[in-house]
């Protein structure tokens, strides 16, 4: 067995120091009714090549995005990451070492995450950042959480235009924590519902911008309506590319701002591992959950980082701890962190402009088909448009011949009434081939 | 002295004393000072190169930043350069042994990253058509059947993030099952002193009143106590098996049995699964669910902190009320239940979303089938084996918590054979930086004083075991001769000296900020 570097003569010496007669007398304290004397019903081991075809042969079962004309978003955006990110990530030094618990020897994973929080708290507008949390969905559930501890008050207002499944996560995790959940129907455009929803029993509010839709919302008014009421507003993004282009949670008001920011250095992953953002005013901050890193000195006064107010943290708390995470999502957070040094202030306006220019286009040219609407009205890189059929039935129309074409909504919320509604998203890998094509073929499958 | 014909030397001259020397520059040869993005960056900087944009009519007029972002931008070379220096300033499994207890820091094999990366599976959309991603689905319902064929457990939930995710996974399929038999007055969850924190957080972050279960003198969870304390307010028990000081609950099942007979549920936190992978279900123990963390047992890198995943067995009993989604397969193929509808109408919910961790079930699944049923049992042993082979050879000089009987994959020792030395577990474990070596885990548990839980896991060979335990017994003894300048200042060969602690925590400073004027506005 290739990673097992024991030999039988390793094992026979050290049983004998140990001074056992063989490996059984080291499991003495399984109950007899559990101990097994044979490997369980599973194949044996197997190498390099042979791990190498069954892999392959199952991800050659999948179309992946590169392959052709790819429309797909919804909370998960393809974009280009370069060569270097993918290279530093797999250093061993990074790759292979652990949460920073020694920080006389982990100054390079601490120094990044200080850059990470740092670029965070920027792009959100917001006073301080923590060192991230497993993926924007759950970050949304933790700054619900939060909210409760900060106002003492039990119930959350969501907006129409969050992603149903960052609304499930934050359902799971709410109700399990007594907080009581008021999510208003499906709508693309829903600023006012919201400020109208908004009482004073309520804790936060929570509002996407782009929201699931592609609507880009000035949540300014909705931030004084929640503040009048005292209660927190919570601002979730799920394209941190957006943060480029528009403006950040914090010039709107937002207490906390809350992010998937997969799209920035890491691949979509059918899901995950992804990297959650999480930024807050820093009057909230000892109520923050999740890792935070802080600048000090060492003993000869030289800069250095630590991970710091951990007695928020579950590991000094326990049951009083703000929240049980124990990680961050910190491979993620790196690759994010490179990717936005390589990108810049520029590179990331660059790149911002140039996803909202596609996504402008890709409008442009479904707009011209009869029967095709577009319904979102400002958006970055992503929209709605009503078809005059079923949206998932369009969709696998279209990718039996090689176009994806986006996601149905009704996938991600099957009783909202709108399965004729599905989302385009475009970014700066999105060919003006692909957009031709993509039109020439929803023409045809909606007449 | 040698010369070459030019007049170089090739031989270096007699050592003279180096103490005390310094660069001129600050460098420190191959370790290097870096300063942060936002010392080194440009506002106009970028190592991206993007088309021109051609503006075309956008309506989102009021909607756009007017104020600089902030972010400096970085060269290619810059930026590699960057990154380089600050990963030489981190300790790594790649470089020597890292034992820190209960977090099983085991060799990261490169072809699981080479099959993470395979366009099939790493350039999908967790939302693209489900038609076209039938080999990602698969792959699940596969690492789902070693899961639970590995456990002896009849369901598994795949998708939460990490341990401390799928402890709450757990303990919701707990709070949803009691519900659903009319018992959700039970609020109350038993867990042992010697816990991880993540459990008595997770249980109180669900509304429960955590209390804590008793240990008896020889590290185990005392059954007397248990039996005191369980009764129709209690929901659930936590216990780690083998529990955090490295032991088997040697009463495991009679624990399952009192618990069940009690009307709770059997939760075990499953950190430790490495342990006893292959030789021992937990569905045999009579556990009703357990997480799996998948960058402990199965090895998926750590990645400074993270990301991990923690597939979540259920018993029969759980199993109809596991969150979405998960995977079903028929002759039309495979297929991910999203909604909890219909027969899926018990499930509590979900817990993310999307699917999970799919880049981490790629390298385990990787993991196992290289390893197979035959491998993953030798892992254990020789995880167990390599824990006593510590424990034998240092239990002369330091002192083990638990003397009698083997360990498993940790050896836990306390810190009695310090006394009168002046030497604190802090000081040893900051000391061992100096031989070249990651500390043990230190202070936890905490039922032990001045805990130093020490786990080598499988992937070291006797070599470097050897090699370990030297330096140990080196610095054991140097503290008991009174050596307390080598430990009371330690690290001296780490990139940088203790760290102040208490002045990040009273005065945080959590990112950086411009001194006045700007470095970069200059620009």
């Amino acid at each position: 067995m290739r990673y097992l570097p024991l030999t039988p003569e390793d094992r026979a010496d050290m049983l004998g120091v140990i001074g056992a007669g063989s490996i059984d007398e080291l499991f003495v304290d399984v109950p007899a009714v559990a101990r097994r004397s044979e490997p369980v019903d599973l194949p044996h081991h197997a190498g390099e090549i042979e791990v190498e075809r069954e892999l392959l042969r199952l991800s050659r079962r999948n179309r992946s995005a590169a392959e052709g004309p790819f429309f797909v978003g919804a909370g998960a955006y393809r974009h280009h990451v370069p060569a270097t990110v993918d290279h530093i990530i797999q250093r061993s030094e990074f790759l292979t070492s652990y949460t920073p618990y020694q920080p006389e020897i982990a100054q390079g994973t601490l120094q990044v995450l200080f850059e990470f929080q740092s670029q965070v708290a920027a792009l959100t507008g917001m006073d301080v950042a923590n060192a991230s949390l497993y993926d924007g969905s759950t970050a949304t559930a933790e700054a619900v959480m939060m909210a409760q501890r900060v106002t003492r008050k039990n119930k959350a207002v969501l907006s129409g235009g969050v992603h149903p499944q960052y609304v499930g996560a934050v359902e799971t995790l709410a109700h399990a924590a007594g907080v009581t959940t008021h999510r208003l129907p499906a709508a693309i455009d829903a600023e006012d519902a919201v400020i109208a929803a908004i009482d004073a029993d309520t804790a936060c509010v929570v509002v996407q911008t782009p929201n699931v839709f592609g609507t880009a919302t000035d949540v300014t008014r909705i931030a004084e309506a929640a503040h009048a009421a005292g209660a927190l507003l919570i601002v979730v993004t799920t394209e941190a590319v957006s943060y480029g282009l528009l403006k950040s949670p914090g010039a709107m008001g937002a207490d906390i701002a809350v992010a998937e920011g997969q799209s920035i250095g890491n691949g979509l992953n059918f899901g995950g591992p992804y990297v959650g953002l999480f930024a807050c005013r820093e009057k909230f901050v000892r109520q923050a959950p999740g890792r935070l890193c802080g600048e000090t000195v060492d003993a000869d006064g030289k800069r250095g980082f630590v991970l710091t107010l951990s007695t928020r943290e579950q590991h000094i708390r326990r049951d009083k701890a703000t929240s049980n995470i124990c990680t961050n999502s910190g491979l993620c957070a790196l690759a994010f962190s490179i990717h936005m040094s390589l990108l810049g202030e520029q590179g990331l306006r660059q790149l911002a402009s140039l996803n909202h220019q596609k996504a402008l286009a890709t409008a442009k040219a479904l707009a011209a088909i009869p029967g095709v609407e577009i319904l979102t009205p400002r958006f970055f890189n992503e929209f709605a448009v009503r078809l005059p059929k079923d949206a998932a039935e369009v969709v696998e129309t279209l990718a039996a011949h090689g176009v994806i074409a986006g996601v149905p909504y009704s996938r991600l919320e099957p009783g909202a009434g709108l399965d004729d509604v599905l989302l385009v998203a475009t970014t700066e890998t999105t060919l003006d081939t692909d957009i031709t094509f993509f039109a020439k073929l929803l023409a045809g499958a909606v007449q | 002295m040698s010369m070459n014909n030019v007049g170089r030397p090739t031989r270096p001259e007699a050592s003279n004393d180096d103490a005390g020397f310094n660069s001129l520059s600050g460098g420190r040869g191959l370790l290097q000072d870096e300063p942060l993005i936002f010392e080194l960056g440009g506002w106009t900087k970028t190592g991206v190169d993007l088309p021109d944009v051609v503006p075309a009519d956008s309506a989102l007029a009021g909607l756009t930043r007017d104020e600089p972002i902030g972010l400096p931008g970085l060269s290619e070379p810059e930026a590699v350069r960057h990154y380089v220096r600050l990963s030489q300033k981190n300790h790594a499994i790649d470089l020597a042994l890292y034992p820190l207890g209960s977090c099983t820091m085991k060799h990261n094999p490169r072809l699981n990253e080479k099959m993470a990366r395979l366009p099939g599976l790493s350039d999908i959309h967790p939302l693209q058509p489900q038609s076209t991603v039938q080999g990602a689905i698969e792959l699940m319902d596969r690492l789902a059947h070693w899961l639970k064929t590995l456990t002896g457990m009849p369901a598994v939930a795949l998708s939460p993030k990490a341990g401390a995710h799928g402890e709450l996974c757990g303990l919701l399929a707990i709070r949803a099952a009691h519900e659903a038999a009319g018992n959700g007055h039970r609020k109350t969850v038993l867990a042992p002193t010697s816990a991880h924190g993540t459990n008595p957080a997770t249980a109180a972050f669900c509304g429960y009143t955590v209390v804590e279960i008793a240990q008896t003198d020889d590290g185990r969870v005392d059954l007397a106590d248990l039996e005191a304390k369980l009764g129709d307010h209690v929901a659930a028990i936590m216990v780690t098996n083998p529990n955090t000081c490295g032991l088997f609950e040697r009463d495991v099942v009679e624990i399952a049995r009192l618990t069940h007979a009690a009307g709770a549920y059997f939760y075990c936190d499953g950190a430790n699964f490495n342990a006893i992978v292959g030789r021992v279900r937990p569905g045999d123990l009579g556990v009703d669910a357990m997480h799996i963390n998948l960058h402990k047992t199965f090895s998926t890198p750590h990645g400074g902190g993270g990301p991990g995943a923690g597939p979540v067995v259920l018993s029969e009993a759980l199993a109809p009320f596991a969150p979405t989604p998960w995977v079903v397969h028929d002759e039309n193929g495979y297929k991910l239940v999203e909604e909890a509808v219909g027969p899926a109408a018990q499930a509590f919910g979900r817990m993310s979303a999307f699917h999970g961790q799919m880049g981490m079930y790629v390298r385990a699944y990787a993991y196992m089938l290289s390893h197979g049923a035959d491998g993953l049992r030798q892992v254990a042993e020789d995880a167990v084996l390599n824990a006593n082979y510590i424990k034998a050879r240092l239990s002369d000089l330091m002192s083990p918590a638990f003397p009698e009987g083997p360990c498993m994959h940790e050896a836990l020792f306390d810190d009695a054979w310090l006394e009168d030395t002046g030497v604190t577990t802090l000081d040893f474990a900051k000391a061992m930086i100096d031989e070249g070596f990651h500390p043990m885990t230190m202070y936890f548990p905490l039922v032990v004083h001045g805990a130093m839980l020490i786990e080598p896991t499988e992937t070291e060979s006797k070599a470097e075991l050897d090699r370990f335990i030297e330096a140990l017994r080196l610095l054991a003894q140097a503290a008991k001769a009174g050596e307390t300048g080598r430990f009371k200042n330690a690290p001296h060969l780490a990139p940088l000296k203790r760290l102040d602690e208490t002045l990040a925590a009273r005065k945080p400073k959590l990112k950086w900020k411009p001194v006045a004027p700007a470095p970069l506005a200059a620009e």
